[in-house]
């Protein structure tokens, strides 16, 4: 593992976090519990080009949360897709470009537009089947919610992928517990999250969603084992939902909110001093 | 034209032969099946190129959605099933990650309008055309018979952005024949006249064009217009002149009368001068089980029926 994933997760999280504040708030909790996931993916093992955005040998990577716009946006910025200031000037903003809700037709790097949750994994399994067809090596990745998976879409696509030997698809499950009306276990009770995706056909680990190192490495054990397993891969992420910032860590109010310029501060210095 | 005796074809599967003739042709398509693969005919394709037919089972939201996955990655998608589920059940799929991304997803919707019949309401689309009509970018077909249906799924392919093209379910009449050329957005002037307009599309054609017969016979001209593109509509002129010359305006469809055909034709003919006005459809309800005849005479679609009201309005 390189330190520089380790510090880009670091700079996703902050920057996400100033972005989403200087919006006027938004999506802060789901947001947060990201960044490692993103980090890995966009700084380490997806192969992408940000100065050949349509490259069509590029692996995909979809936000089934769409929500978690801000923390994408950001990772993509800091990736070189697009000039970070651009997300802090346009995040939210009137006819914006930056969208709460990622969308593709918006901005460079963005595979598809999402927002509307269940849908992505679907979107994923149409991406894959299509590159197993033509023999290429591109990869798709997808990032859910926890939460998200209480729609029956995911299990008609978690069917789908099994059934067509999808071994180029990976999802990972930010499983941060929450959701808007409260934890997962108490509004809809999804687990065991892991033994669900297995019954379904498909390869599962588990990480610490907070771990790049531990992410990086599943994620190439994954691709390793799949050049001979025909298996769909599921990662169950297990995530912090406002990770990094004390007064809002595992609190379902911040899901979206907005928050004091003083709250604002002592966030920042939280997420500088404690990684 | 006599229906009873017209010959006969499936515009069902017309439609999987469409999609076949185009991976025939070298296109790039692929045709999703929600269980459907035998009924919607994508078995054609299977046949000829097995790894262009996918089949997601009973699971239709997740059909438009990986419809939409492939034609990000450049396919010409075709997701079939039947009007009903792929109209309202996946009305937000279409909608938000078809429609508005612009992608190539190409929906055939079987068992439109009365063809669904026998099943009940569950199964019969009645309101399809007016909810996907409603969403931007979107481009709705309600081809006549097994040629038009054939060539609109050809035409499809070429559309940017999602096209819903509503089929029937049995063998229905023929009206064209070979060298017809299926042209999106044009209306079709399948005969001139000079007492009333009547304006219709879908399966129902067939059924107005022998209403004109006997209309002809009770001396009553009727110039009848096939709305084939039921959006765009890209030369309303021809509905507009057609209609401020008859001062007659009927419209038949096998759809609810809210949001189809005449919602339509009332945009178009929108500020042009006055005209009679009559409607054949359902009356903001739902339709029954029956043979698609009979909801067919029930919802005054059967050619005495529609004569009927047409004489009634030039008179």
């Amino acid at each position: 593992m390189q330190e520089s994933v380790i510090q880009a997760a670091k700079d996703i999280r902050i920057k996400t976090f100033k972005a989403i504040h200087n919006a006027g708030g938004g999506h802060f909790g789901g947001s947060l519990s990201v960044s490692e996931i993103l980090a890995v993916l966009y700084f380490s093992v997806m192969r992408i080009d940000p100065s050949n955005p349509k490259d069509p040998d590029r692996d995909r990577f979809i936000i089934s949360k769409g929500h978690g716009g801000p923390a994408l946006y950001t990772a993509l910025a800091l990736r070189g897709y697009f000039p970070y200031e651009d997300v802090l000037a346009g995040l939210d903003k009137p006819l914006s470009n930056f969208p709460k809700h990622v969308d593709r037709l918006k901005q460079e790097g963005i595979e598809a537009s999402t927002g509307p949750l269940g849908q992505g994994l679907s979107i994923g399994c149409g991406m894959a089947i299509r590159f197993l067809q033509q023999k290429k090596q591109n990869r798709v990745y997808v990032l859910s919610g926890d939460g998200e998976c209480n729609s029956g879409q995911v299990w008609e696509a978690a069917m789908t992928a099994a059934k067509y030997q999808l071994n180029n698809l990976i999802l990972i499950i930010d499983q941060n517990n929450m959701q808007i009306d409260g934890p997962c276990d108490d509004i809809m009770p999804i687990q065991p999250l892991d033994a669900k995706f297995r019954a379904f056909g498909w390869m599962v680990r588990t990480v610490d969603g907070h771990n790049a190192e531990e992410i990086e490495s599943v994620i190439r054990e994954i691709q390793e084992l799949q050049v001979d397993d025909a298996r769909p891969a599921a990662i169950v992420a297990k995530t912090i939902k406002g990770h990094g910032i004390s007064f809002m860590e595992n609190r379902p109010e911040w899901h979206s909110g907005k928050i004091t310029n003083d709250e604002y501060e002592q966030g920042i210095r939280e997420l500088e001093g404690t990684q | 034209m006599n229906t009873s005796q017209a010959k006969m074809g499936s515009t069902r599967k017309a439609a999987g032969q469409g999609v076949l003739e185009l991976a025939r042709a070298g296109r790039d398509v692929v045709a999703i099946a929600a269980d459907t693969a035998k009924s919607m005919y994508t078995t054609l394709l299977e046949a000829e190129f097995p790894e262009r037919a996918i089949d997601v089972g009973i699971a239709e939201q997740n059909m438009v959605m990986m419809a939409a996955g492939l034609a990000s990655t450049g396919k010409i998608a075709y997701a079939t099933s039947y009007s009903v589920f792929t109209s309202m059940r996946c009305s937000e799929q279409l909608r938000t990650f078809a429609a508005y991304p612009a992608l190539n997803v190409n929906v055939i919707a079987g068992i439109g309008g009365y063809s669904g019949g026998i099943e009940g309401v569950t199964h019969l689309a009645t309101e399809d055309l007016g909810i996907m009509r409603c969403i931007a970018g979107m481009t709705v077909f309600a081809p006549a018979d097994a040629i038009s249906t054939l060539q609109a799924v050809k035409a499809a392919a070429d559309i940017p952005g999602p096209v819903y093209i509503r089929v029937g379910r049995d063998d229905s009449p023929v009206i064209f024949d070979d060298s017809y050329t299926f042209v999106p957005g044009i209306p079709v002037v399948h005969r001139k006249g000079s007492d009333v307009t009547i304006l219709t599309c879908g399966l129902a054609l067939a059924y107005v064009l022998e209403a004109a017969d006997i209309l002809e016979q009770a001396g009553i001209s009727a110039e009848i217009i096939e709305m084939h593109t039921i959006k765009p509509v890209l030369q309303p002129e021809v509905v507009m002149e057609s209609v401020t010359r008859t001062g007659r305006l009927l419209t038949v469809e096998e759809h609810n009368i809210v949001g189809g055909l005449a919602t339509v034709a009332a945009e178009i003919m929108e500020g042009t001068g006055p005209f009679l006005f009559r409607k054949i459809g359902l009356a903001d309800t739902y339709g029954e089980s029956g043979t698609p005849e009979e909801l067919r005479k029930k919802y005054g679609v059967e050619p005495s029926a529609v004569a009927d009201t047409a004489k009634r309005l030039c008179t």
